[in-house]
């Protein structure tokens, strides 16, 4: 990359030359092209490869995803995605890579469900007390980072890493030991089961009064309107408000929001403890709405998972969303795509794949709009150096 | 979407090449799921109208170990008496466990095989939506329906006498155990080892690692992993490691070869599982504690299909030889006297193998 390259181009000089907004546009629709089509191409070659027909395996997915069933799964599986990919976005809103949503959510589940297992509390204050559990754990463990970051100058990609591992471990203990209820004939370890009173409620009867029938043993997870609550708080809290114009001038350029006086230290702690908050609602949607403890079937790896997704979503709330439903429909496609013999591992394949094809084709496509910009510069102001 | 400052766009190359590799380094199964039905082979091919649905655990059909050894015990099935098969893995995270197992009770498949303890919570609820159905689970006896058999193990039996044979195999007085995932079926495994190699050899040491913590599952699919905790036994005086890690077993065989030490495999005879593919590995698999998973899915399925009445629990230990150790290769030839009194004298109660650590 040259060095001389202006960084960032006011849009003041792209105007005087006309032309370059219809390219613009096009560079616009590009990128999501680009990427699509390196996607499908790569995932096609791979599927190719371990003997499989990709039109056969496309089609498959296709009609097999949009059986209701299959819709219901994809939307509660991708729930806790989008949570994640929330926690994950707002740091990198700022510039921060916080890699340990993983830790913070597998902590704040398990000591929220062992929390709501404890006590017995009227139904909403119940469901509540576990949300500000798992809220609370997963910030304290984020803002651990957040802490360590300002005040050591450690990177937070380095401690959320530890931090994963050390809450990977205490969690495991924690749950061997003090939280645990013993089920004979059992090699389950498991918080004992949250009274009805701590669960959240299904979004099945609505459904059914709309006229839905419910495949049998599938319901519609209730986290669902807590997943599009965050959404839409993200989106003002990032979008529209002064916190947000703080945060994400920081991220774009720390020495310049420092100039026009953002605290950046505040900053970092503050953006920890929202990322951390958020995770710590990831595993809630299981806990509160699927299994009520929180045990070693627990399902793991949604931290890193939502890594992809928030890349994939390009920071946005609405294009987080269709990153995580495309995340859990490509997992839920797993399941049918065995019945026509094909690899498992094939879906992560296309989740990485279409990952870095789109971070590859935005990059390709501003580059290719940088250097457009900067010779529609060069020919307004007439310099040919 | 507006140009970004360069500095984050490398960021965020580098973190999605980060992501992806994670994601690529997920995948290690090399064998795809296997066909839906016996294809006949002769004019005497017997036919079955039993159609057996099997749901493995993380890490699916082709991991060399537990779930192979379940697979093995279904192909026999589908050989001697064809029946129809379809098998389904969970995803990395085992997230759709609960609806593999409900899709195939809907699709008709009876009996249904849940393998893997993790299936219990899940099971307990399908079960009821599906009476008619018979559900058979593998590591678990805490389901309580009339239609759900459960089919458990006696590991730290199996795990005894591999302890005693890497103890007599020893010469640094110094054993390695390496569990896949810290969880209490496995520190059965971990109980058994430590116990048999203290009777062989008292006084002996044991190092312990366990590859992860759960609800991470990944020690069971981490070659790299078992390679790394391995090398660090070694390297500390160990000269026999037992691999009770599943797909990561191939990882510890391998820094075995490299340190030129030995290894145990567990599950399935790995001196043939692994050494099919590779058998430059054989001459450092031991032996292997056999947890015949095969034999249990077998036998259910044979009694299933002959309408025998199967009992709610099933226990595979030492005396009905659904645990045993391996011989292949020969290296334990040497010792199996000593090997066999031990294994009598567990079966007589004479010897009591603790099952916690």
């Amino acid at each position: 990359m040259s060095t001389a390259a202006p960084e960032r181009l006011d849009p003041g000089p792209l105007r005087r030359a006309p032309r370059v907004d219809g390219r613009a546009l096009l560079l616009a629709v590009a990128a999501p092209l680009l990427a699509a089509v390196v996607a499908l191409a790569v995932s096609s070659i791979a599927l190719v490869v371990s003997g499989s027909d990709p039109f056969t395996v496309y089609e498959t997915m296709l009609a097999e995803g949009s059986d209701l069933r299959s819709v219901l799964i994809t939307v509660n599986n991708g729930v806790p995605l989008y949570l994640a990919g929330l926690a994950v976005s707002i740091g990198f809103r700022m510039g921060l890579f916080n890699i340990g949503v993983e830790g913070q959510y597998q902590l704040a589940a398990l000591l929220a469900a062992a929390a709501g297992a404890a006590v017995e509390l009227p139904a909403v204050l119940h469901v509540l007390l576990i949300v500000l559990v798992a809220v609370s754990v997963g910030a304290a463990w984020a803002g651990v980072a957040g802490v360590l970051k300002t005040t050591r100058g450690v990177s937070e990609v380095i401690s959320t890493i530890m931090l994963n591992v050390i809450a990977a471990g205490l969690a495991a203990y924690l749950l061997a030991t003090y939280l645990q209820e013993r089920v004979e004939g059992s090699n389950n370890q498991a918080t004992p089961e949250i009274a009805p009173s701590g669960r959240f409620p299904t979004l099945d009867a609505p459904l059914e009064a709309l006229g839905v029938t419910l495949p049998q043993g599938t319901s519609l997870n209730g986290f669902v309107l807590v997943a599009v609550l965050v959404g839409v708080l993200y989106w003002l809290l990032v979008g529209r408000s002064r916190f947000g114009f703080d945060l994400k001038a920081t991220g774009l350029s720390p020495s310049a929001a420092v100039a026009s006086g953002v605290d950046a230290k505040r900053m970092t702690v503050t953006v920890m403890l929202l990322s951390g908050g958020v995770a710590g609602l990831v595993g809630l949607a299981q806990v509160l709405g699927d299994t009520y403890d929180y045990g070693l079937e627990f399902t793991s790896g949604l931290g890193l998972t939502g890594i992809g997704v928030a890349l994939l979503g390009r920071n946005s709330p609405v294009g987080i969303a269709f990153a995580a439903l495309l995340f859990a429909f490509l997992e839920r496609s797993s399941a049918t795509l065995q019945r026509i013999d094909v690899p498992t591992e094939i879906y992560v394949i296309m989740q990485g794949t279409i990952v870095l094809s789109v971070v590859v084709a935005y990059e390709v496509v501003r580059r290719v709009g940088v250097a457009q910009a900067e010779r529609a510069v060069r020919a307004a102001t007439g310099d040919r150096a | 979407m507006r140009a970004l400052p360069s500095r984050r766009s490398r960021l965020r190359l580098v973190t999605g090449l980060a992501v992806g590799a994670l994601a690529l380094a997920g995948c290690g199964g090399d064998d795809s799921t296997s066909s839906d039905s016996a294809d006949g082979g002769g004019s005497a091919a017997p036919t079955s109208d039993v159609r057996v649905g099997l749901a493995y655990d993380v890490g699916g059909r082709g991991d060399r170990s537990f779930n192979d050894a379940a697979a093995a015990g279904l192909d026999q099935a589908v050989e001697e008496f064809g029946v129809e098969k379809l098998e389904l893995s969970p995803n990395a995270s085992g997230s759709d466990r609960g609806d593999n197992l409900r899709s195939l009770a809907e699709d008709g498949f009876d009996p249904v095989i849940a393998v893997g303890f993790a299936y219990a919570e899940t099971l307990a609820e399908v079960a009821t939506d599906f009476p008619e159905t018979t559900f058979f689970i593998v590591d678990d006896s805490s389901v309580e329906a009339p239609n759900v058999k459960s089919l458990v193990f006696a590991e730290e039996q199996g795990s005894f006498l591999v302890g005693a044979a890497a103890a007599l195999k020893s010469e640094s007085g110094n054993v390695g155990f390496i569990g896949g995932v810290q969880t209490p079926l496995l520190e059965k495994f971990e109980a058994g080892f430590a116990a048999g190699a203290e009777q062989a050899k008292p006084g002996i040491t044991v190092q312990t690692a366990y590859l992860s913590q759960p609800p991470d599952f990944s020690g069971f699919n981490d070659p790299a992993g078992g390679s790394e905790s391995a090398n660090g036994m070694y390297d500390n005086g160990a000269d026999v490691v037992y691999a009770a890690a599943g797909g990561s077993g191939v990882g510890v065989f391998q820094s075995a070869l490299a340190k030129d030490k030995l290894a145990i495999g567990v599950d399935s005879d790995q001196y043939e599982s692994v050494g099919a593919s590779n058998p430059e590995l054989q001459p450092v698999i031991l032996t292997s504690m056999l947890k015949r998973v095969d034999v249990a899915v077998f036998d259910s399925l044979e009694k299933f299909v002959n309408g025998e009445t199967i009992e709610a629990v099933t226990t595979f230990d030492l005396s009905n030889d659904g645990i045993t150790y391996a011989t292949s290769g020969g290296f334990v030839d040497d010792i199996s006297a000593q090997l066999e009194d031990l294994k009598q004298q567990i079966i007589d109660g004479e010897i009591t193998v603790p099952s916690t650590p």
